[in-house]
Parts: structure tokens; sequence; C-alpha cells
């Protein structure tokens, strides 16, 4: 694909036909399908969506601060994808389970995992940072797609012990090429599994256009599986939170899976090791910066009469907090033992592995003793 | 004791597994109505229902991801590739989410799946309906890899690799399926060998020969004819290949002084390269002679009407015993 005709769908430039309850001036448009959803969502409850959404945003940034300040290895940014995670999450109980990929950040907030845990993996201190049980939420997955097969297997089992807990598999844009998803759609229909699989199409898959994964929009897809597909505006956090209530629904009620195209933008690079101005244009960051998602919720709180300037200074100052808990949080996650390098590899013992890990303890403990005679540097 | 085939002996086994614990679930292409090309789940639908044994679309990658997904909701899935060859598109999920989900998440998620696999050949089967996959797995951590040879054994150790909180490749060597052989039913798998101890299935003092799955009855007859020969051949079914069993193998080998290994996969990183060097290592001053192994050439499975020419049989095991004899060969005069 050519860099003139990245976006000869129009997927990318032009992402209308979506369930759209709030435009990007914050006005709300009515809508005879989906208000139900969110008739309970009074200015008390945006307000809480928006705080949710301010918070991620300054914690986003704050991680992001952190990676470049030599604390954290590497950052996944989720700027721009607030009200998708946020709308999506808060439809969630808490027992319904997630499966995510590497950027649910707000997801993972939702599901209450603190400071010091989101950022474990990503200082490099352990594989994973939450005990996936606790939060229900799992291990986040680096594999593109491959959660979504997990999400449909745990959906499965749930319905078998008649349980109306409902799973959602997070995934992107470029993870819908992958087999993985593709036949976890295929699973999840022929089962009626409880499972919501929620794309977030955030237009690039580090460096590849929408346009290379589809020529057509993702929820589209849906369709050729059994299943229905709902395309959702997923800057506007009211219409996310209704899709996905909707979905969640389905699945309670024992019909099925759904799949929900959540169109959004990252608008900071696929990870911070990116740099995306090598594969898109300021004028397009700038388009979608007009499609932001809290500005829209901020004007529509105003209009329903809510000192919006005072909320909003009021969650900067609430989330400046929460980013200098991250901040503090960092340094404090302890550094692991080298010989937990070997821990966890078997639930059960290993004679081969407990060989490898006593020779290499021998190895190790040459150094203590080198130390401990006086000798300098080598342990010979 | 019931006399039956190593099918029914499996099917038995997993019959057992199903009713013991209301986690385990069967899944697979064809294992439900069918009761499996093999009809190794024969019957186990109609007995425990479409939830407890489930027939599956045709996606290997599905069957392992759900399972992951099953296996995080608490069940213990036995998942079937219905031949080895088909194994691969559900490689990903095994090594990159099977093998890995213990140790990412710190312990906190056990992923207890057995993967049953038909696998290796002599029965004249169509491509990739023959093959040896077993060293793909035994080289991942995180994965118990087994492989069992006889009716007796089959019965138990399927029924240890559903209990085992950690993941297990179930080699079944297709080949040996009818063989009838006598299974008790009633024993305690508490008193069971465990499934990661070898079973040393002949006596020998001259040689020690190393095989697992369908080779091992190969190995025994090998053993008895080496006798007519005067030569005396230890034979050790290693039952699991990941970890190995070294206790059992080096105790032999400090005894015989030589190491022959065979099996049907390719030479090439395989078991027996593994078992060559960590013997060697352990044990090179009780060591007569290098190892030998005896295998499968390094080629994709070859034709029906060729796979005599790359399994290993008698005469081959035989050829291999005498080179670490150093007897006439078919290497001899052979620079090395």
């Amino acid at each position: 694909m050519n860099p003139s005709d990245r976006d000869a769908t129009g997927l990318l430039t032009r992402p209308d036909e979506f369930v759209q309850l709030v435009t990007p001036a914050g006005e709300r448009r009515a809508d005879a399908e989906y208000d139900r959803w969110v008739a309970d969502v009074d200015t008390a409850a945006l307000g809480r969506l928006y705080r949710d959404m301010a918070i991620v945003r300054r914690l986003d940034a704050e991680a992001t601060a952190l990676q470049r300040q030599g604390e954290l290895g590497l950052w996944p940014p989720l700027a721009g994808q607030e009200a998708a995670q946020i709308g999506s999450a808060r439809a969630l109980r808490d027992d319904d389970f997630v499966f995510s990929s590497y950027r649910e950040h707000a997801v993972a907030w939702c599901r209450g995992v603190g400071p010091a845990e989101l950022l474990t993996v990503w200082r490099g201190s352990a594989s994973s940072g939450w005990d996936p049980f606790e939060r229900r939420m799992a291990v986040p997955q680096i594999i593109i797609g491959a959660q979504a097969l997990h999400a449909t297997g745990y959906a499965m089992g749930a319905a078998w012990e008649g349980s109306d807990a409902a799973t959602i598999g997070y995934f992107g844009d470029g993870a819908t090429s992958e087999g993985d998803v593709n036949e976890a759609f295929v699973f999840a229909a022929s089962f009626d599994a409880p499972v919501v699989f929620f794309c977030q199409n955030n237009q690039w898959a580090i460096s590849e256009p929408v346009g290379l994964q589809s020529k057509q929009p993702l929820a589209r897809r849906a369709d050729g599986f059994g299943m229905p597909g709902i395309r959702v505006d997923g800057n506007d956090v009211l219409a996310v939170l209704a899709a996905t209530r909707s979905a969640l629904d389905r699945a309670r009620r024992g019909e099925g899976p759904t799949l929900i195209e959540a169109v959004t933008y990252r608008l900071g690079p696929h990870t911070t090791a990116d740099d995306p101005k090598r594969y898109r244009t300021d004028e397009e960051l700038a388009e979608w910066r007009e499609r932001d998602a809290l500005a829209r919720v901020l004007s529509l709180l105003a209009a329903s009469g809510v000192d919006s300037d005072g909320f909003e200074r009021e969650v900067a100052d609430e989330a400046g907090r929460a980013a200098a808990e991250l901040r503090a949080a960092v340094t404090g996650i302890p550094d692991p033992e080298p010989m937990s390098v070997f821990d966890h590899v078997y639930a059960e013992p290993n004679s081969h592995l407990e060989r490898q890990r006593d020779h290499y303890a021998r190895y190790l403990a040459m150094f203590d003793d080198a130390a401990a005679s006086g000798a300098e540097g080598s342990a010979r | 004791m019931t006399t039956m085939t190593f099918g029914k002996a499996l099917n038995a086994g997993l019959r057992r597994a199903l009713a013991t614990d209301d986690k385990v679930v069967l899944m697979g292409e064809d294992i439900g109505t069918l009761g499996g090309v093999f009809r190794i789940t024969d019957g186990l639908k109609a007995e425990f229902g479409a939830n407890r044994v489930v027939d599956t679309p045709l996606s290997e990658a599905g069957i392992l991801g759900t399972a992951v997904g099953l296996a995080y909701r608490g069940f213990r899935p036995v998942v079937e590739i219905q031949f080895d060859g088909f194994i691969y598109p559900a490689f990903d999920q095994i090594v990159a989410q099977v093998a890995k989900l213990h140790y990412r998440s710190r312990g906190m998620v056990r992923m207890p799946i057995t993967i049953r696999v038909p696998f290796a050949g002599g029965i004249g089967a169509a491509e990739h309906h023959s093959e040896s996959p077993e060293a793909y797995f035994t080289h991942t951590a995180g994965l118990r890899v087994v492989a069992c040879s006889n009716p007796a054994d089959a019965y138990v150790m399927i029924q240890q690799a559903i209990a085992s909180d950690d993941p297990v490749l179930f080699f079944e060597p297709k080949r040996r399926y009818h063989v009838k052989g006598e299974v008790d039913e009633t024993a305690s798998l508490a008193d069971a060998k465990p499934l990661g101890v070898a079973s040393v299935v002949a006596s020998g003092t001259d040689v020690t020969l190393v095989t697992y799955g369908g080779l091992v009855q190969t190995a025994r007859d090998a053993a008895v004819a080496a006798a007519e020969d005067g030569i005396s051949i230890e034979v050790i079914d290693l039952r699991s290949l990941a970890p190995i069993d070294y206790a059992t193998v080096e105790a032999s080998v400090r005894r015989t002084g030589r190491l022959v290994v065979t099996h049907e996969a390719g030479q090439q990183g395989g078991v027996g390269a593994e078992l060559a060097a960590s013997v060697t290592e352990r044990c090179f001053e009780f060591l007569e002679a290098a190892p030998v192994r005896v295998t499968g050439h390094d080629i994709p499975y070859p034709p029906a009407k060729l796979e005599r020419h790359h399994l290993p049989d008698l005469d081959r095991i035989l050829d291999g015993v005498d080179r670490v004899m150093g007897r006439p060969n078919s290497l001899s005069g052979v620079e090395a």
C-alpha cells in the first residue's frame, strides 16, 4: 500500500456511520435504539465518566514521562482512547471478566488496578502486575488477538456453569486480521458464548492504516459470523457505554456474542519506542483532536448547567494527585530477586528445572564466596 | 485386571477422569458424536453430555485458545488434536499462552490443559498423519511432554496428565491403538508410578536402549533378538520426555556403559540429542563408547510406501547396538 492510497477505503478519515449520542461539539443526539441504555446516566454519572477519562489521560501522560525519564522500559500510551475504554469498562459488572491487550490502562483503572500494579510490567520487574482473579481482568496480552479466544473460552465455561456473568475481549483493528480473532468469532457464534468483542479501531496498527486490514468497516465483519456488529463513535463515552451495555445484556440473556467496533484514534505513538511522524500527518492528528472525547463531555455538562470550568479544575487537581501517586509508586516496585527467574515455570515440582536452578544458585554463590574472601572482580 | 486395547484403555481413563472431576471437559474435532476418528472418546458424549465432550469447529488454534479461557475459568480441558501433523495451527497458543501463562502470571493462573496427540507413523497414512513433533514441545519451557507405550500406562497416564496442574502434551502412538494388554481399572492413582518416572521394561547389562511411544515394543523385540547374539540390552521406556527421568537413565548407563536412543522423530535437535548430550555430561567416565542415536531421517515424513525406509525398525536398532558395542556395523570403516 502506497502512502497516497493508504486511505483508499476512507475508513481512516471519514469515520461516519456510527452510533453517536454526543457530538464532538457536545450536543446530545437522540437515538431511538441506544438512548434507553443510558437513560440512567444523569449529570452526576456523566461527571464520573469525565472524571475517569481525565484521570486516566493524566496517568497515561505521567507514565509516558516516566518512560522518558528511564523509570519504565516502555509504555504504550492510550491517549485518545479514553472514551472507548472507560465507556466499555464502566458497562461491566464486577463479576464480568476482562481479557485485554496491552493498551487497556483505562480498563485496568476501572477494574481497580493500582499504580504499582499497572506499571510493574512496563518497568520490567515482572510479567504481570495484578491478580487476575482479584481484578477480574486477565494478564494483559502482547500476542495480537490471542486473547479473543481466551475470552471466548472463558465465556463458554461461564455459560456451562449457568452463570450470567459476561466476558469482554479487547483488541485493536490490526488484530482483526489475525486468525485467532476470526476463530474466536466462529467459536463464540457457534456456542452462543456470552462474550463481547470490543475492537478499538484506533486507525493504526503501528504504521499500518486500518485500510490495510479491511476494505469495509470492521463491524460489518460480524455479519459473516452470524452475530450483531455495532459501530460506535469510540470518542463518545456515552455511546460506548450504551453499545456495550446492550451487548452485555444480549450476552447475559444467552443470545451470544456481539462485535463492537469503537471508532477512535491513537493520538500518541504505538509505544514510546515508536515515531508516528514517519507514517501519518499533522493534519490527520489535528482532525482527530477536534473529536476529543473529554471536551465534548465538558460541553454537555456545561449545557446541563454544571460549572464546567470549576469541575474541570477540580478533576484536574484530583488527576494531578493520582499522577503523583503513580510517580511515587514506580520507584517502590521491588526489583526481582535473581533466583526468582526460575519461579512459576511449572505449578508442580520439575526435576529438570530444579537441577538447573541449583546449578545457577551455586554459580551465583561463587560471587558471594569471592566477596567474602576479599577477591575482586572475577569469581574465579 | 481387564484385557483391553490401548485405545479402550485411553477411553476408560478419560471416562474415569470425567466422572471424577466435573471440571474436566474434552474438546476436539469429531470427538463427540463420532467418538473421534480413532474412537478414543467413543460413547463419552452420550454419557457426559455435549458440554463435557465438545465437538469443536475445525480450528486447532481455536481449540487451544478457548481451552486457555476455560482454564482461566477453572476447567481442566483435555483437547484432542486429530493428527500430529495438524497441531501447528495451535502452536502459537500452546507455546505463547499455554506454556507461559503460569510463569507470566507469577503462579496465579494455572493451565491444567492436556493436549492429546495421536502421533508417529507406521500405519501407511496420508501425509501430515504420521509425524513426531514432540521435540518442538520438549524445547518449550512450561510444558510437560509424555508418551505412553502400552494399555496399562495409557489408562493411568492420561488420568495423571489430566490431574496435573501443568499443561501436558500427551503423545499416543497411533500404531499401538489396537494392541491389547492388561489394565487394572480399580488401581488407585495415588499408588501409580508418577508421570515423570521412566520404566525399565527389560533388564540388561551391556547396552541401555532408551525409547518411548510406539518404538518401545520394537526395542523390546530388539533386546530379545540381541540376546540370541549374546548381547544383553536394558530397555527403558522414557514415558516422560520433559522432564526426562535422568535418575533412571543414568543408573542404567552407569551399569552398562553404553547408550542407544531411538525415536521416530528426526535426529537434529531431537530427544535423542538431549539424552546423548546429558548422559555424556553426567556419565562420561562410565561410558565405554559414544552414545548412538537411531532415528528417523531429517526429512519430511515420506509417502506411505517409503515409510519403512524412514522409521527405525528392529534391524536398524540392532545396527545401532552393534555400533555402540564396536561390532561390525553399517558405519564400520567410515571416518567419524
